[in-house]
């Protein structure tokens, strides 16, 4: 919420001309975009490095989560919606129902969701089984003990869960990959963003969080990830991820309303240039690959 | 033409400026009325907008025993949706006992001190800074809950984290401390000298006069004060959603994370398509906010109308 607020502000300091789209010569153009709370870092070097090349064209840009740019899509409010996970098929028909128009999906940046633990506690790679056992409602792991490790400082031995608000990408991924779309188990602390997951991770001992690898800072300590015990773990790595050897690996997009056209359709090609991926990597992101740019 | 002789054309504009005079008054007699009136049109329009989101809901797909009396929150489940706020309305009740019994005390506290102790500067000092507190955004409480308190709560209480009842508590007794107060301070000063005076002239001491003679005297005044205080702190949400943690879970322990109604709303409300059962079920929950808030003002009202009557 609160970067949410910011990222309102920097729009108003980067976006200050008339909010109109697709204006004639000389006329100020105006992309309105939206969505992931994950990715509002990375839109904001795109939308700052597109206007050192096209100051004719403004992005303005809020955060708020992917559900909340998706919401927006669907009643035709923005040009581009960010989004950290897939348009639902429901989505898909609202959006079709309200607007005439089909969403389409841009693959523009990949991402690897780093578990995270406060940098005291001693355990060093995890199982996917094991996080749901942590986070699944049929899970029954509420105790450091129960993946046998003492974690100094922490009262009780209590797992602290960070999780997400619901209108969150990250959130509906981890529970599609992780929990099997199950439900999570009620009580843990739901962040509005990731930067709050990695502040409460990195200041709570029992804590253990997830995010974007594009959040993840030396306070916190970002656990090696295997998906069956027993398996080499990974880090989340450009590396590991492109390879498909890291579990919780996935693709970041953008969705617009039919095919882009004028200013969103150039502003689109911009980010799966080099110059666009280039941020991506900037961003602590992951870029597409060439052979998948454009699919 | 001597300039004080009342001529025709002058007695003629006498009369116009009177009846424009009159009709101005009759207009301006309106406007105040409507200011007046339009109060009660905009909380009927508010309750019949909340009510129209959320009548859906109501009539088809809510399940009382499931509403009122299950924890669990699933809005947005794969595999099966569940609306309950028992966790909720505990999260919301607990949050505010607690913050309660933090602002009363210090609350009834202050109001005493600035009423019947306190003079001259210091007095006009301290009236302006509670006022100040006041004003204080509640976004910005959000951000002390967050960052300030949140570490003196894990090393405090050895709690496993520090977003919890209490730090939403503390948070919430600060901002509706204000309230009590200045209504408090009204409640005492509206009680007449002559007590005062009579209860002096007996040899009590100032403890005593205030122990046993203005607070049973002003006791509905001093009644409603708390009640808004409560009402404050029901309906604040950015603030709590910050501070508490944010986690469906029935609190047994000040130290448990907690979710109140109202942040559920606002953290929500963003994400539910129009017109969905998440969208509709969060509107019902706007009705159970205004039912309970509707009946601690309409206690508080009462209250205070006891006071006047006597």
């Amino acid at each position: 919420m609160i970067r949410t607020i910011a990222s309102a502000l920097a729009v108003l300091a980067v976006g200050c001309g008339s909010p109109r789209q697709g204006g004639g010569a000389g006329q100020r153009v105006m992309i309105q975009n939206k969505g992931s709370d994950t990715m509002v870092n990375l839109a904001q070097a795109w939308a700052e490095g597109y206007r050192a090349i096209k100051p004719e064209v403004g992005v303005a840009l809020s955060g708020g989560g992917s559900g909340t740019g998706i919401a927006a899509l669907i009643n035709g409010t923005v040009d581009i919606a960010n989004a950290s996970r897939e348009l639902e098929p429901n989505e898909a028909e609202q959006a079709r129902k309200n607007t005439g128009k089909d969403p389409v999906r841009h693959v523009v940046a990949l991402d690897a969701l780093g578990i995270i633990v406060h940098p005291s506690n001693p355990l060093a790679e995890i199982a996917i089984p094991q996080v749901a056992c942590i986070y699944g409602a049929a899970g029954t792991c509420a105790k450091w003990s129960d993946l046998s490790v003492e974690v100094p400082g922490c009262a009780g031995q209590e797992i602290v869960r960070a999780s997400r608000q619901n209108n969150s990408g990250t959130y509906h991924y981890f529970r599609e990959v992780v929990l099997g779309k199950k439900d999570f188990r009620l009580g843990s602390r739901d962040m509005n963003g990731s930067k709050e997951v990695v502040d409460l991770v990195g200041h709570t001992p029992c804590a253990i969080g997830y995010t974007g690898i594009g959040y993840l800072t030396s306070d916190v300590k970002t656990l090696c990830v295997t998906s069956e015990p027993g398996k080499p773990c990974r880090q989340p790595t450009t590396a590991n991820a492109l390879s498909g050897e890291y579990p919780i690996a996935r693709d970041l997009y953008m969705y617009t309303l039919g095919p882009p056209q004028g200013a969103v359709k150039e502003y689109v090609d911009w980010i799966l240039s080099e110059a666009g991926q280039a941020a991506v990597a900037k961003a602590g992101y992951i870029p597409v690959p060439k052979e998948r740019r454009g699919k | 033409m001597s300039p004080a002789a009342p001529t025709p054309r002058r007695v003629a504009r006498a009369g116009l400026r009177l009846r424009a005079e009159r009709i101005l008054e009759v207009l301006i007699e309106g406007v105040i009325r409507l200011c007046g009136v339009s109060a009660i049109l905009f909380v009927v329009a508010i309750f019949l907008f909340i009510f129209r989101e959320g009548k859906d809901f109501v009539f088809d797909s809510l399940k009382p025993g499931e509403f009122f009396f299950s924890p669990e929150w699933y809005p947005d489940s794969v595999e099966q949706k569940r609306y309950g706020t028992l966790a909720l309305v505990a999260g919301t009740a607990g949050v505010t006992v607690l913050a309660m019994l933090i602002a009363v005390p210090f609350g009834l506290g202050a109001a005493i001190y600035v009423a019947e102790f306190s003079k001259g500067r210091v007095r006009e000092v301290l009236k302006v800074t509670i006022e100040l507190l006041a004003a204080i955004p509640s976004v910005v409480w959000g951000f002390i809950g967050m960052l300030i308190l949140n570490p003196i709560i894990i090393r405090l209480f050895h709690a496993p984290v520090g977003l919890n009842a209490l730090n939403g508590a503390i948070i919430l007794a600060l901002m509706s401390v204000p309230v009590i107060v200045s209504i408090g301070e009204d409640a005492l000063k509206a009680v007449p000298d002559s007590y005062r005076e009579a209860a002096e002239a007996l040899g009590a001491t100032r403890w005593q006069i205030v122990y046993r003679v203005l607070l049973p005297a002003a006791k509905s005044g001093l009644l409603a004060a708390v009640l808004l205080g409560v009402g404050r702190a029901i309906g604040e949400t950015m603030a709590v959603l910050m501070s508490t943690g944010h986690a469906v879970h029935i609190p047994t322990s000040p130290l448990d994370s907690v979710r109140t109604l109202t942040a559920t709303i606002a953290a929500e409300l963003g994400e539910a398509p129009r017109g969905s059962e998440h969208y509709r079920a969060l509107f019902t929950i706007g009705m159970l906010l205004f039912v309970i808030t509707f009946a601690v003002n309409l206690t508080a009202d009462l209250v205070v109308r006891g006071v006047r009557r006597r």
